[in-house]
């Protein structure tokens, strides 16, 4: 049987500040060593400051994946040299000398499986290394030191996956949940990165390291699987070892160094007194924790009747579910959750295409209440729906402009069906003798007047006149 | 110009306008320059200090706010940052930092205008107990230069006790405040841990050490605790002492307190000298009322080997970060790959640096972390949990800061473990994290003799009136530099 655990880091990076120092945790929008201080660059003399925010944030994860969580926390040295580590130690947690580890076991469900939570750490992301030179005579290593110290928790999980499939839907729930807790942006270069361990039967555990993105572990574990078991066909023995994921190449490769035989020498870091988390403080904490993906979609579906399917898209998503709250009201619900799953996903499909949307809630709210009044057809509140996203106007400036208002003139409306009668004798005849087939004639009204026409208004008429 | 007068005094005359701020830092300057080739107490002096104390008279003369220092001349261990100026921890791998930012001590002492003389002398990252271990020679003792000044801090208790300054911060983490102050016959004080921000301060063993004043007098360590004491948001460490008044009720007496002598402290190998000195502090305690009797630490015979390991495994990885990349030396890099490159250039540390951080690498190291490091922390918290008890009968514990003689310059180098006995008294109020002070007492054959006094956590004001009233008990003669 496959066996696949994950090491998940996350950086919370949401934060403002890096977790001991008050430089900024986004650091991708600063020049080379611009977000650097004493503290983060490890200068003589310089103490780290812990963030208490990371911590609350750390915490909420750790609710949120069902983990125990103890009483009190404490930080450890991961001692190895490294020129991405200013201070030749990180910062981090584990649970060696008792659970001091900001989160303990804890489980999810994915699907019908449950995936169970070993651990979760909080700790110092290093910095970054650039390598420049074509050769290994000419390399050159630049150490920009802008992420070291940003806040990263890590999880870690049991090798309870059992197919690259099973890791992608987890990764999928994961980060939906990440992002709902407003705690990291997961789709942010580099805020989500992972080591995997893969075994298949009868061999041996074999660990994936640097994997940049969700999107390449699931085709790193995929590639991993599909290398043990052709060695396993040949009678090739599998070896314990360290690969690195190639994302060039979409390989792994094993790992020539001996990381996997260092000692780390942990140690409890004294900078950084034991921090209490008891239960009144992680009750509060709960209380501050937005709501879950679940329970948002239990309340979309039993409050306001929105089917199982759409409430599912529009609770696991954070942009859309942030939109959906703000816009809707008791009675517009079902038509906003409507045209946010059906037309506006479609049309903001890229995380580029959504940051450039000029959408709000105003326009969502007016957009659902136009259709129910009437007042546009929901033809062409998808026009409509193109030129918000695009410009942001205002929904009446947009129907103006491009005259997307209802025909409800009543006058209007029967010159054009007298029209459309005229045109089309054999479908009147039809629809005479078989009422159903009327709604040819109303596509056909539609289609004069672009799809503006009132439709029950259309359908009113129409039968009137075909007496 | 007497420059020997104690900090308070300073304040009073430069504040009544009987001295200028400006006369006093020039001759303590003229002083360093006439005495310093002999003690090598300074690694480097501060050229902008006479400029500075003008600017103070300029204040007291037009009576602007004068801070509590009043230009104060002090001298701060060369482990400490002060902004734009070099800090070397005596060492040639931090031969050329410069720090760029000041350590929240300094900060807080620039506010209360003290002028800051000179960086001085420590053994190389304040490993060691001579000062014969920096890199940039060995501190002597002012009172026979062919002796040792004991160390770390020795270079601090150097300038107090020969008179270039009036004060100095030093840094102990085992005994380097009180055991240079003991040799060098000045006030040494470690206070509880975390009374004082470490912000700055480069560190050996972080989870032990703590900066504290060298003095001329008890008083004026309490002086100088209350300008650089209390709570700092860059060092989470710290405790929140509710702006204590170290000075008021200094000479609140000993009267009816009781009195600890810890037994493992005075027996085998003390030298009679310090043992009779010992027993006179002790008798002229109880003349003032105090009531002594004898207390056992039985961990104290452990203390020093915990200490090393603990110490060791610290240092070990404090010191990482020197890998000559980001600051240092100047090495090139060009032909080296990063193991080589840092092998290569840290072998810039001195022996003993490298001898405890090979020792750091080992003891917690998997595998032996049970039979070394991990044995230590249980002797620490047994220790603890000993003094804690003992605090629990005692208000006090008294003990000869150090229990031999000052010795030779290099009559111990070549023996690390003889020298780290020297430590048996000191180590124990640190891996506790208690307060203790060393009170000089006696001159014996021209060396000083310093006692040693401890209180619980947090006692550090009962500690100091405890010190204050030993140190009114004897008049010590004057340093023959």
């Amino acid at each position: 049987m496959t066996k696949i655990g994950l090491e998940i880091h996350c950086q919370l990076t949401n934060l403002e500040s890096k977790l001991f120092c008050s430089c900024k945790a986004n650091y991708r929008e600063f020049g080379i060593n611009e977000n650097i201080c004493p503290i983060c660059v490890g200068l003589p003399g310089s103490l780290p400051r812990l963030n208490q925010e990371a911590v609350k944030k750390a915490t909420m994860i750790a609710i949120a994946l069902n983990c125990s969580t103890p009483e009190k926390i404490a930080f450890f040295r991961k001692n190895y040299f490294y020129p991405d580590l200013p201070k030749n130690f990180q910062i981090t947690q584990l649970n060696i000398y008792g659970d001091t580890s900001i989160g303990g076991a804890g489980s999810i469900m994915v699907g019908d499986k449950k995936i169970n939570i070993t651990r979760i750490q909080l700790e110092e992301d290093p910095g970054r290394l650039i390598y420049e030179g074509s050769s290994s005579k000419n390399l050159i290593t630049l150490a920009d030191y802008n992420r070291a110290g940003t806040p990263l928790v890590e999880i870690v999980t049991e090798p309870d996956f059992e197919s690259p499939k099973q890791v992608r839907d987890f990764l999928n729930i994961l980060s939906d949940l990440l992002e709902n807790l407003g705690v990291s942006d997961p789709g942010l270069e580099g805020a989500m990165r992972a080591d995997a361990n893969v075994s298949i039967e009868g061999g041996k555990k074999v660990e994936i390291k640097n994997i940049g993105s969700f999107h390449d572990l699931e085709k790193a574990t995929h590639f991993e699987i599909t290398r043990q078991e052709s060695l396993h066909s040949r009678d090739i023995e599998i070896i314990q070892e360290t690969r690195h994921w190639d994302d060039q190449r979409k390989i792994t490769i094993s790992s020539r160094s001996k990381e996997e035989d260092l000692d780390y020498r942990y140690f409890l870091e004294g900078d950084i007194p034991w921090v209490t988390i008891d239960s009144e403080i992680k009750e509060k904490l709960k209380s501050e924790m937005p709501e879950s993906i679940s329970s948002k979609k239990e309340r979309y579906v039993s409050k306001y009747n929105i089917p199982g399917q759409v409430a599912d898209v529009l609770s696991s998503d954070k942009f859309y579910s942030d939109l959906f709250e703000e816009s809707h009201t008791e009675s517009n619900a079902k038509e906003v959750a409507n045209i946010i799953t059906t037309d506006l996903m479609g049309l903001v499909d890229t995380r580029e295409k959504r940051e450039e949307s000029k959408i709000t809630a105003t326009h969502l709210k007016d957009l659902a209440d136009s259709i129910q009044s009437g007042k546009i057809s929901r033809n062409s509140a998808k026009n409509a729906l193109h030129e918000i996203v695009k410009t942001g106007k205002g929904l009446s400036q947009i129907i103006l402009e491009l005259d997307l208002g209802n025909v409800s003139d009543e006058s209007e409306l029967l010159g054009i069906i007298q029209k459309v009668i005229s045109e089309e004798p054999q479908a009147v005849e039809q629809a005479k003798s078989n009422p159903q087939t009327i709604n040819y004639l109303v596509g056909k009204v539609m289609q004069k007047t672009k799809g503006k026409a009132d439709p029950t208004l259309t359908l009113d008429l129409l039968k009137k006149q075909l007496g | 110009m007497n420059l020997k007068i104690p900090a308070l005094e300073f304040v009073q005359e430069v504040k009544n306008g009987n001295i200028s701020a400006e006369d006093f830092v020039a001759k303590t300057l003229e002083r360093i320059q006439s005495v310093d080739d002999k003690l090598h107490a300074f690694l480097s002096v501060n050229e902008k200090a006479i400029d500075q104390a003008r600017v103070i008279d300029k204040k007291v003369k037009s009576g602007d706010k004068v801070g509590a220092c009043f230009g104060m001349p002090i001298s701060i261990k060369d482990n400490i940052c002060i902004k734009d100026s070099k800090t070397t921890c005596a060492s040639k791998m931090l031969e050329n930092f410069v720090a760029p930012y000041d350590a929240t001590v300094i900060t807080k002492l620039k506010e209360e205008d003290a002028i800051f003389v000179g960086k001085v002398n420590l053994d190389e990252f304040a490993m060691g107990l001579t000062t014969e271990f920096s890199a940039f020679g060995p501190s002597k003792n002012p009172w026979n230069t062919e002796y040792v000044p004991g160390g770390s801090s020795g270079g601090s208790a150097v300038s107090v006790s020969a008179f270039e300054c009036v004060a100095s911060l030093g840094s102990d983490t085992g005994g380097s405040v009180r055991n240079p102050a003991s040799f060098c016959s000045t006030v040494g004080y470690k206070p509880t841990y975390g009374l004082i921000s470490r912000y700055g301060l480069i560190s050996y063993a972080n989870s032990i050490e703590q900066i504290g004043p060298l003095t001329r007098t008890v008083k004026d360590a309490a002086f100088i605790l209350n300008i650089i004491s209390g709570l700092d948001p860059n060092d989470n460490t710290t405790v929140d002492n509710k702006n204590e008044d170290y000075l008021s009720e200094i000479d609140s007496g000993i009267e009816g307190k009781k009195i600890g002598i810890i037994k493992e402290m005075i027996g085998d190998g003390i030298d009679p000298a310090v043992l009779s000195a010992t027993k006179d502090a002790i008798s002229k305690l109880e003349s003032l009322g105090a009531i002594c009797e004898e207390v056992s630490l039985d961990m104290v015979k452990y203390s020093v080997a915990a200490y090393y390991t603990i110490t060791a495994t610290e240092a070990g990885s404090n010191l990482a970060r020197y890998d000559n990349l980001r600051y240092g030396y100047d090495f090139p890099v060009e032909g080296y790959e990063f193991n080589s490159y840092i092998s290569k250039a840290r072998e810039n540390f001195g022996p003993e640096v490298i001898r405890r951080m090979i020792i750091g690498g080992f003891v917690p190291s998997a595998g032996h972390a049970g039979k070394y490091f991990l044995k230590a922390m249980k002797v620490k918290s047994k220790l603890t949990r000993e003094i804690n008890e003992a605090f629990k009968k005692f208000d006090l514990l008294i003990a000869p800061t150090v229990p031999i003689m000052p010795f030779k310059i290099g009559e111990k180098i070549d023996d690390p473990v003889s020298l780290f006995l020297v430590d048996i008294n000191t180590v124990t109020a640190n891996l506790t994290g208690k307060p203790a002070i060393s009170v000089p007492f006696a001159i014996s054959n021209g060396l000083p003799i310093g006692i040693q006094l401890l209180a619980d956590s947090m006692q550090d004001k009962l500690l100091l009136q405890a010190a204050y009233a030993l140190e009114q008990t004897v008049t010590l003669p004057e340093v023959p530099i």
